[in-house]
């Protein structure tokens, strides 16, 4: 009973966020603020996690696959595809709840817990969506950016394994990259991480908004923020994979 | 002028106002004074309409607050300014950002229109010098000018402030009180301020509303209240035996 209220509340508070901004100019500043505040900012630590996991995903695979029956072009193959559909869209977008998420969390929450977001709304501004919309959009553009990023990355990181550490041979890695591609498998790849941003984004931002008290507070706002956008993210990969390959 | 009538507030179940009449009149500093958790903030939160009262009604110059329609209210709300017990000043913009914001966000000013009216707001509360720099990097009084700021830069028929000198050493805290005594009567404006400072009482008590347990008890002006004979008035006046020679002494004065 008491998740259909959270529900509630949550699409309540996302009536009031998706409206038109008051102030076009300004919305747009915030918007480029929070594209740098919220992506450029995680570029770095996304493109070492992809690196190595590529590395890692060619190794662990070819060491799977040895089996004379199985050409060795197949491991680039599953990499790819691997890389593609799960790990940059799904574990990136983990990564990314853990970190955007508590950071929106806690931002809003301190903005709650001091009396800011009372400050906006005695002066008749729409803080739900002054603060929200922003990062929101933000997320839906810079999320799947990133991720674009990352399976690029991973395959490199899988040539690296390949070329340096004589895995198999990166001419073969590179022929398997490169057979049976489905550019539907990238749009697929493409709007879950846009879903996934949305719902990173909201969700933190909901628990941001509904912080009462203090420090301790903002930090259980922080932690409930980042375990609830990764359970919504994994039930929404569920209904979208589903939908879209199943 | 702000009149407050029969209003009631709980919270699950407690009730923390019961049966508040007062009223706030214009041009004239208006206290809301008493012991912490008798209910200044709530009742103030009740004025501004980030609460919703269970009972009563709160008149703004004769309209009722809570049946105004959405465009009156988001007017009402622009003739506002909010002074809040712990400044509430927007951590990532600096000083002269943040009393801008209101500015931006609500009119069709132009840039350099703008900068002269935070400019005149900023050298209003003394702080021409700390335009660049962030909430983190100034004092706690200083902190308290800036909001008084941001909270005059609409020019507000109404303004409220939640103990504006709460934490802050006497001096300090009798430039805080003269700034919006003069800031008031300079713009004529209705300000209501929620204190249990009786330094501020005595200085700029134009009219004073006592709060006990959350009852309005006693009403006057800083001239009645040490001659009051109502014992929780002076219970909270005479708190301690310094304040109780003091007073005494002034008692006798007049
Ligand atoms: N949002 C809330 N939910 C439940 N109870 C509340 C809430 N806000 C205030 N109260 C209760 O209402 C009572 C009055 O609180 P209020 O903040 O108005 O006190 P105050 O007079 O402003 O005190 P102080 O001088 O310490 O600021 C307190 O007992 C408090 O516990
Ligand atoms: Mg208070």
């Amino acid at each position: 009973m008491k998740i259909l209220q959270v529900i509630g509340e949550y699409l309540f508070l996302m009536k009031r966020v998706f409206v038109r901004p008051k102030k076009m100019s300004y919305f747009r500043k915030q918007l480029i603020q929070e594209i740098d505040d919220l992506g450029l900012q995680s570029l770095l630590i996304v493109s070492v996690i992809s690196l190595f996991m590529g590395a890692v995903l060619t190794i662990q695979t070819s060491l799977q696959t040895e089996s004379p029956w199985i050409p060795t072009w197949t491991i680039g193959f599953v990499v790819r595809q691997s890389v593609v559909l799960e790990f940059s869209p799904t574990i990136i977008s983990l990564f990314l709840a853990g970190k955007i998420g508590s950071s929106i969390a806690s931002e809003i929450g301190t903005m709650k817990v001091t009396e800011q977001i009372d400050a906006i709304e005695t002066m008749g501004i729409n803080s739900a969506s002054h603060l929200l919309l922003p990062k929101i959009i933000a997320c839906g553009i810079v999320n799947p950016l990133l991720v674009i990023i990352s399976i690029f990355l991973c395959l490199i990181g899988g040539w690296f394994a390949c070329e340096f550490m004589s895995t198999i041979p990166s001419q073969q890695y590179l022929e398997g990259l490169m057979s049976f591609f489905r550019p539907y498998d990238i749009y697929y790849a493409l709007i879950k991480t846009f879903v996934f941003a949305i719902v990173i984004a909201s969700v933190s931002g909901f628990y941001g908004y509904r912080t009462e008290g203090g420090a301790l507070e903002v930090g259980r706002s922080s932690t409930q923020a980042v375990v609830n956008s990764s359970f919504t993210l994994l039930f929404f990969n569920v209904v979208l994979t589903k939908i879209f390959l199943g | 002028m702000i009149e407050v009538k029969n209003l009631y507030k709980h919270f699950n179940g407690r009730t923390v106002l019961s049966d508040i009449c007062t009223s706030f009149e214009q041009g004239k500093t208006n206290l809301i004074i008493g012991q912490s958790g008798s209910g200044k903030t709530v009742l103030m939160k009740c004025l501004i309409g980030l609460y919703q009262p269970d009972e009563g009604t709160i008149l703004y110059d004769d309209k009722d607050l809570s049946k105004m329609n959405k465009s009156e209210h988001q007017l009402l709300l622009q003739e506002m300014g909010v002074l809040f017990q712990g400044s509430a000043l927007f951590d990532s913009m600096t000083v002269s950002e943040n009393v801008m914001f209101p500015l931006t966000m609500l009119t069709n000013q132009k840039e350099n229109e703008k900068k002269e009216r935070v400019d005149f707001c900023l050298e209003r509360v003394n702080l021409s010098h700390a335009h660049d720099l962030y909430p983190s990097q100034i004092s706690g009084g200083m902190k308290k000018r800036v909001a008084i700021a941001r909270a005059i830069a609409l020019n507000p028929k109404y303004l409220f402030c939640d103990e504006p000198n709460s934490g802050l050493d006497p001096k300090t805290s009798l430039v805080i009180d003269q700034l919006i005594y003069e800031i008031t009567h300079e713009f004529n404006i209705t300000t209501v301020i929620n204190t249990h400072d009786m330094n501020s009482v005595m200085e700029i008590g134009e009219t004073i509303s006592f709060i006990y347990q959350g009852q309005l008890w006693w009403k006057g002006s800083n001239s009645e209240i040490l001659t009051t004979d109502n014992q929780e008035v002076n219970d909270f006046v005479y708190a301690s035996k310094y304040a109780k020679a003091m007073f005494a002494a002034q008692r006798k004065n007049i």
